[in-house]
């Protein structure tokens, strides 16, 4: 690994590693703390292969997983990541509908408190809403995705999947398509993407862009196949349902058109390109099935893996300091 | 009751700053007069503050900043549509404060039927508003702007395009896409003010923007007075002081309607006070508890209280230089008194005895949880300002 991957380890010791208390979201991350959760990432990522019997660092942890949004396969992937370290893991879904109220989201943090959680994680469809609930626990507390506003882990296990096939995120062109304004993926990936040094491109019609986005350090493109040219990478976003017909585009199919990702755009693309979705997709709307089902260019599943040990290693480093783990209490 | 006030430096805004006495006989201000003499060792003494367009009667607050009149906004509950509602809320702060509503413009503030404007005018209301919102169509707005201007009221506008700002909790820009905050293009402003003005010119119509905080906007009013139409606008010191960036860290006493702007267009609306475009500073008083502003960004209420930390933070204007002492006053006193249709705002002789003292250096810290308001919301705790009301009077006698 090049020096240009902001490799830290080799140099700072335990907690000067990652000092935060909570992972709300990669801004605010130095680039070498996400080198770090990614390594750590990786020998979990090697541990799960081999199929090794269940690590019990989390023993006696009370993980708490407060979804105040539907999800499943973030929820799934939180569970399985802390009951593989031994945590014990509560999941807490609740409705949207009896949390809209505010005070009900501080009571419910402050109730959750009192439970003498040592971790929870967090996800809510207001922008901001993990932060507030941070501000108010003692324990640490991961966002698993708040509003249209960051989902830390998603963009760690996508910077993770690109390290693994491409060897490197530095100088990789990756781009980025698809509903923008909306997306609390595009947001963490970008900061961590252009942290780690890669040039990312994002493309949407601009109905979809939000302002200002190049004052993040990407390229704006609303023609999908002008910024796939020599791309490394083509991250594709999910486009939510109820943005498909006339608000914001004419319809999935005028959509498709312009901006789904099939072979035949592919090819501007580099031939060894990578496509990446943080799904569920919708096939044949941002992406043609073909395309997401190739083994050789997608690395769709590959995602998904990574997820279980991205939020492993989380789960483990920052709980390390209420553990006593040695150089980070 | 006979008054001197000696040794005052007296700033007036038709009559400039003197040194000197002013005489208080009875409930105005007089030519010449004895009784008891207060010395007050060059400290200012200027017309009473009159706050246009406020969401809370706050007695505490208001004697704290200086606050002797308020325009109330119909934004009430019930809404000031009605002439029993009207003359209620009028009487609700007297003596120490004095409540001028500002009725309805439509029915319920819903923007679609003509309130009943001269019966509200009777009851006491001295302008009529739209509101917190815009009136969306234009079909009502012609309407509105010219049935008040048979009436002879003032049209009180909150102007941001509902199409573009519906929604929206934050201004188009980094900072709301990093945040990941629903935005508006600052034009969602300048599409509304350039419609009104179209409107009011037109009819006739008096129609003053309640609060304006754009670029464009500015350049669109500047034009329109040049033009000679009966145009206004305010601001309160919220889009002087901060910009968009103020919202970072999803600060919810930061949450204002309109939404704080770029940086550049705070720098415009600080240039158009200087130029005297801005006519009025206003506080926009509209405290709001924990449940209310202890949210996530987007689902926290708008809105700020500002009551007791205006004066404070326009005179830091004067030191800045934007403005003189005079011109402050004029901002603050004179020019919404005149929207009002009062006759404050002013030292000369025979208008109402509405005064404050104030020591102009007095330094203290803004601090939410030290506030006068029925809530601490402000976007400026822990800010260091200077100037303190150190007396307020109304009618001639002391409140403060």
């Amino acid at each position: 690994m090049s020096a240009s991957d902001h490799s830290p380890a080799a140099v700072l010791n335990g907690s000067e590693a990652f000092p935060h208390r909570h992972l709300t979201g990669i801004a605010g991350l130095q680039p070498h703390e996400i080198t770090f959760l990614l390594d750590e990432a990786e020998k979990w990522a090697e541990s799960n292969r081999a199929r090794r019997p269940s690590d019990h660092r989390l023993d006696g942890i009370t993980q708490i997983n407060a979804f105040f949004e539907n999800s499943t396969r973030t929820l799934l992937s939180f569970e399985i990541a802390g009951k593989r370290l031994g945590a014990d893991v509560v999941n807490m879904a609740v409705a949207q509908s009896s949390v809209k109220k505010g005070e009900t989201l501080i009571d419910t943090a402050v109730t959750l408190n009192a439970m003498r959680a040592d971790v929870i994680v967090i996800r809510h469809s207001s922008s901001g809403a993990v932060q507030l609930i941070a501000s108010k626990v003692d324990c640490p507390v991961l966002n698993a995705g708040d509003g249209w506003h960051e989902h830390p882990t998603q963009a760690l296990l996508d910077a993770l999947t690109i390290r693994r096939r491409r060897g490197t995120v530095h100088g990789q062109r990756v781009v980025i398509c698809g509903d923008l304004m909306h997306s609390r993926v595009a947001r963490s990936n970008i900061l961590a993407l252009t942290a780690l040094s890669a040039e990312v491109r994002v493309v949407a019609p601009s109905t979809l862009m939000p302002g200002a986005i190049e004052a993040m350090g990407v390229t704006a493109f609303h023609n999908f196949d002008e910024a796939l040219e020599g791309a490394d990478v083509v991250m594709m976003l999910r486009l939510q349902n109820e943005r498909m017909s006339g608000a914001f585009i004419p319809s999935t199919r005028e959509y498709h058109l312009r901006y789904g990702l099939t072979h035949e755009r592919l090819e501007r693309a580099k031939p060894d390109a990578l496509v990446m979705h943080p799904g569920p997709m919708n096939r044949g709307v941002e992406i043609a099935s073909g395309v997401a089902d190739d083994p050789e260019r997608s690395a769709i599943n590959e995602q998904v893996e990574m997820g279980v040990a991205v939020r492993m290693a989380c789960l483990d480093v920052l709980t390390r300091k209420s553990r006593g783990v040695e150089g980070w209490a | 009751m006979t008054v001197t006030f000696t040794n005052a430096r007296l700033v007036c805004p038709s009559g400039g700053m003197r040194e000197g006495d002013l005489h208080v006989a009875g409930d105005r201000i007089a030519d010449s007069g004895g009784g008891d003499t207060i010395d007050l060792g060059g400290k200012l003494l200027a017309p009473a503050i009159v706050d246009l367009g406020v969401f809370a009667i706050d007695e505490a607050a208001c004697a704290r900043g200086g606050i002797a009149r308020v325009g109330l906004m119909p934004d009430q509950s019930p809404v000031l549509d009605d002439p029993g509602i009207v003359q209620r809320a009028a009487a609700m702060g007297k003596p120490e404060l004095w409540v001028h509503p500002i009725a309805a413009a439509t029915k319920g503030l819903a923007g679609i039927d003509l309130a009943e404007m001269a019966i509200a005018a009777e009851a006491g209301a001295r302008a009529v508003a739209t509101g917190r919102r815009w009136i969306a169509d234009s079909g009502v707005m012609r309407r509105v702007l010219g049935y008040a201007r048979d009436c002879g009221l003032t049209v009180i506008v909150h102007a941001e395009d509902d199409g573009l700002a519906g929604g929206a909790v934050a201004t188009e820009g980094e900072t709301a896409t990093r945040l990941g905050l629903a935005a508006a293009p600052a034009i969602a402003e300048s599409l509304a003010v350039a419609r009104d003005i179209a409107l009011a010119e037109e009819s006739g119509a008096a129609i003053h923007f309640r609060q304006l905080t754009t670029a464009k906007s500015f350049d669109l009013v500047r034009a329109a007075k040049a033009r000679g139409i009966a145009v206004t606008c305010g601001i309160t010191p919220a889009h002087l002081y901060l910009s968009d960036i103020d919202i970072s860290d999803f600060r919810t006493f930061a949450r204002l309607s309109p939404p704080l702007r770029s940086e550049t267009d705070r720098q415009a609306a600080r240039a158009a006070l200087a130029d005297g475009t801005i006519d009025i500073l206003c506080s926009g008083h509209d405290p709001r508890g924990p449940e209310a502003k202890r949210l996530p960004f987007a689902d926290a209420a708008p809105g700020s209280a500002g009551a007791e930390t205006l004066l404070a933070l326009g005179l830091g204007l004067v030191r800045d230089e934007l403005v003189t002492l005079d011109r402050l006053f004029a901002l603050l006193s004179a020019n919404p008194g005149r929207i009002l249709g009062l006759d404050t705002g002013t030292l000369s002789p025979g208008s109402p005895a509405d005064l404050i003292v104030v020591d102009a250096d007095a330094p203290w810290r803004i601090d939410a949880d030290r506030m006068a308001a029925s809530a601490g919301n402000t976007p400026f705790d822990g800010l260091p300002v200077q100037g303190k009301v150190v007396q307020l009077w109304k009618g001639g006698a002391r409140i403060r």
